[in-house]
């Protein structure tokens, strides 16, 4: 059974429709690897998956938990799956530590002892156990997305969603992320991520979308989707990039 | 006509720029408290909410204060209600202090970028546990030079209760006035006293405001 199943989702702006009927199921476990042109929708799909955007039509479940407006079901939603984003975006008030263990505190009421010990394996995980009282302005940009996914775990979701989570790092500091999220796809996490190293999706993922005006044009393992692009729109895609 | 020495002047002055400070001070907190409330509806995700805290910030702000002392002190009255100048003075200049208040301090909120909103949706956090712990931290730094700067307006803002017999500074000033005949002497005076009360309150803001530039670190 799938963990996350997306149903003849459909999303406008105003009169821009940027998300035309997506349909796809992801199994517990399974790594996925989303590409495709600046504007094709990929941001907003994910950002759906979490609640970020209302959808118009179609449905999105997460282990259980349906997507809808209300408070209610978008927390419980947002228990199952976590996102990462390309600007980090930690809480500059607090501390690395602290912005581990804010959310499990106030959502999940978890004692200050217990928050403050899962902060630290959550920081050690991602290799910063020793910058637990470090402000986020004093970390490095990598070291800042580290955070943001220790962040992330702390809250023990079961899916991680992660918008070009590098793409707005150094080239010197893209390895170290990569590194972090391939440690979790091996530990076997569920990961959607939208993502331009291609590299990376052909090491790890399990399987690639390919995503072209709204709809998934192309869906497949990597060695297939890489190798052997069934439709002109994919050839020309992989071809710029 | 009896004689009036400097010293009688201000130190009768002095006595009553008390109630300028009480009345101020005073204001002051309950225009924070209420400014919090219309702050909370201004932002909260609820259309007619939104929609009353902007219609009250935008008569507060789009009326003189003297014409609201003028209303609550001869208006509810009319209504049955009586009021003593303290109590008029102490309302209006509550209900005005909080329009501006609430208007500085959304700005300040709306200063936060989206992206702290997004990643503590995406942690779970509801729309009041994001504000408490993520989005006014943040903003009530930002929040204190604008503030402590508006403090200024408001000890201003109290000469006007003189007007409904509230005996103040100002009302002060005008009394001693007409028993002395030395108008520039007193009112000199009490200019003077303004004075004092509001250039800290208007340095420290500035300093405040150039600390807030100058830190890089938020902590
Ligand atoms: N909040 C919004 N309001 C209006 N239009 C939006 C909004 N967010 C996205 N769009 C539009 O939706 C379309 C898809 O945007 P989206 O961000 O999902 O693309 P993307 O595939 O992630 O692109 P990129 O690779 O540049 O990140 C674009 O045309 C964009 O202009
Ligand atoms: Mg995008």
């Amino acid at each position: 059974m799938s963990l996350i199943t997306i149903t003849e989702v459909r999303k406008s702006f105003g009169q821009n429709e940027v998300l035309k009927g997506i349909n796809l199921d992801v199994a517990a476990g399974e790594v996925i690897a989303i590409i495709g042109k600046s504007g094709s929708g990929k941001s907003t799909l994910l950002r759906c998956i979490n609640g970020l955007e209302t959808i118009n039509d179609g449905s999105i479940t997460v282990a259980g938990a349906q997507l809808a407006p209300d408070e209610v079901h978008l927390r419980a939603l947002r228990l199952k799956v976590g996102m990462i984003f390309q600007g980090f975006n930690l809480f500059p008030h607090l501390t690395a530590g602290r912005n581990v263990m804010l959310s499990p505190m106030v959502v999940k009421k978890v004692s200050q002892k217990e928050a403050e010990a899962e902060a630290r394996v959550r920081l050690e995980q991602v290799g910063l156990a020793h910058k637990f009282d470090a402000y986020p302005d004093e970390l490095s940009g990598g070291q800042q997305q580290r955070v943001a996914i220790a962040r992330a775990l702390a809250m023990k979701p079961l899916a991680l969603l992660c918008d070009e989570i590098t793409s707005a790092l150094d080239p010197e500091l893209v390895n170290e992320v990569l590194a972090v999220v391939k440690k979790l796809a091996e530990e076997g996490m569920t990961l959607l991520m939208v993502t331009h190293e291609m590299r990376f999706a052909r090491e790890v993922c399990d399987r690639v979308v390919f995503m072209h005006q709204g709809r998934v044009h192309e869906i497949g393992p990597p060695e297939e989707v890489f190798a052997n692009p069934q439709t002109a729109e994919l050839r020309q895609f992989l071809g710029q990039s | 006509m009896t004689q009036f020495s400097t010293w009688d002047i201000v130190s009768n002055l002095l006595l009553a720029a008390r109630w300028t400070v009480l009345l101020s001070i005073l204001a002051f907190i309950g225009g924070g408290a209420v400014g919090l409330v219309v702050l909370y509806c201004r932002i909260a995700r609820k259309p007619w909410l939104q929609r009353a805290a902007n219609l009250y910030i935008e008569l507060f702000q789009g009326t003189p204060l003297l014409m609201q002392l003028f209303l609550i002190f001869f208006g509810l009255p009319l209504m049955g209600l009586d009021v003593s100048p303290w109590a008029a003075a102490f309302v209006s200049l509550t209900l005005w202090t909080s329009a501006f208040l609430a208007e500085i301090w959304r700005g300040c909120v709306e200063s936060i970028p989206k992206g702290q909103w997004e990643a503590s949706s995406s942690l779970a956090m509801s729309f009041f546990e994001q504000l408490r712990y993520v989005v006014l931290p943040q903003a009530l730094r930002i929040a204190v030079p604008p503030t402590v700067g508006f403090s200024v307006q408001v000890v201003k803002g109290t000469a006007l209760t003189s007007i409904i017999g509230f005996v103040e500074l100002s009302k002060a000033a005008t009394i001693i006035t007409n028993a002395t005949f030395e108008p520039f002497t007193v009112y000199g005076f009490a200019a003077l006293i303004y004075f004092v009360l509001c250039w800290p309150l208007s340095k420290s803001s500035q300093l405040l405001e150039r600390k807030l530039n100058v830190a890089h670190h938020h902590h």
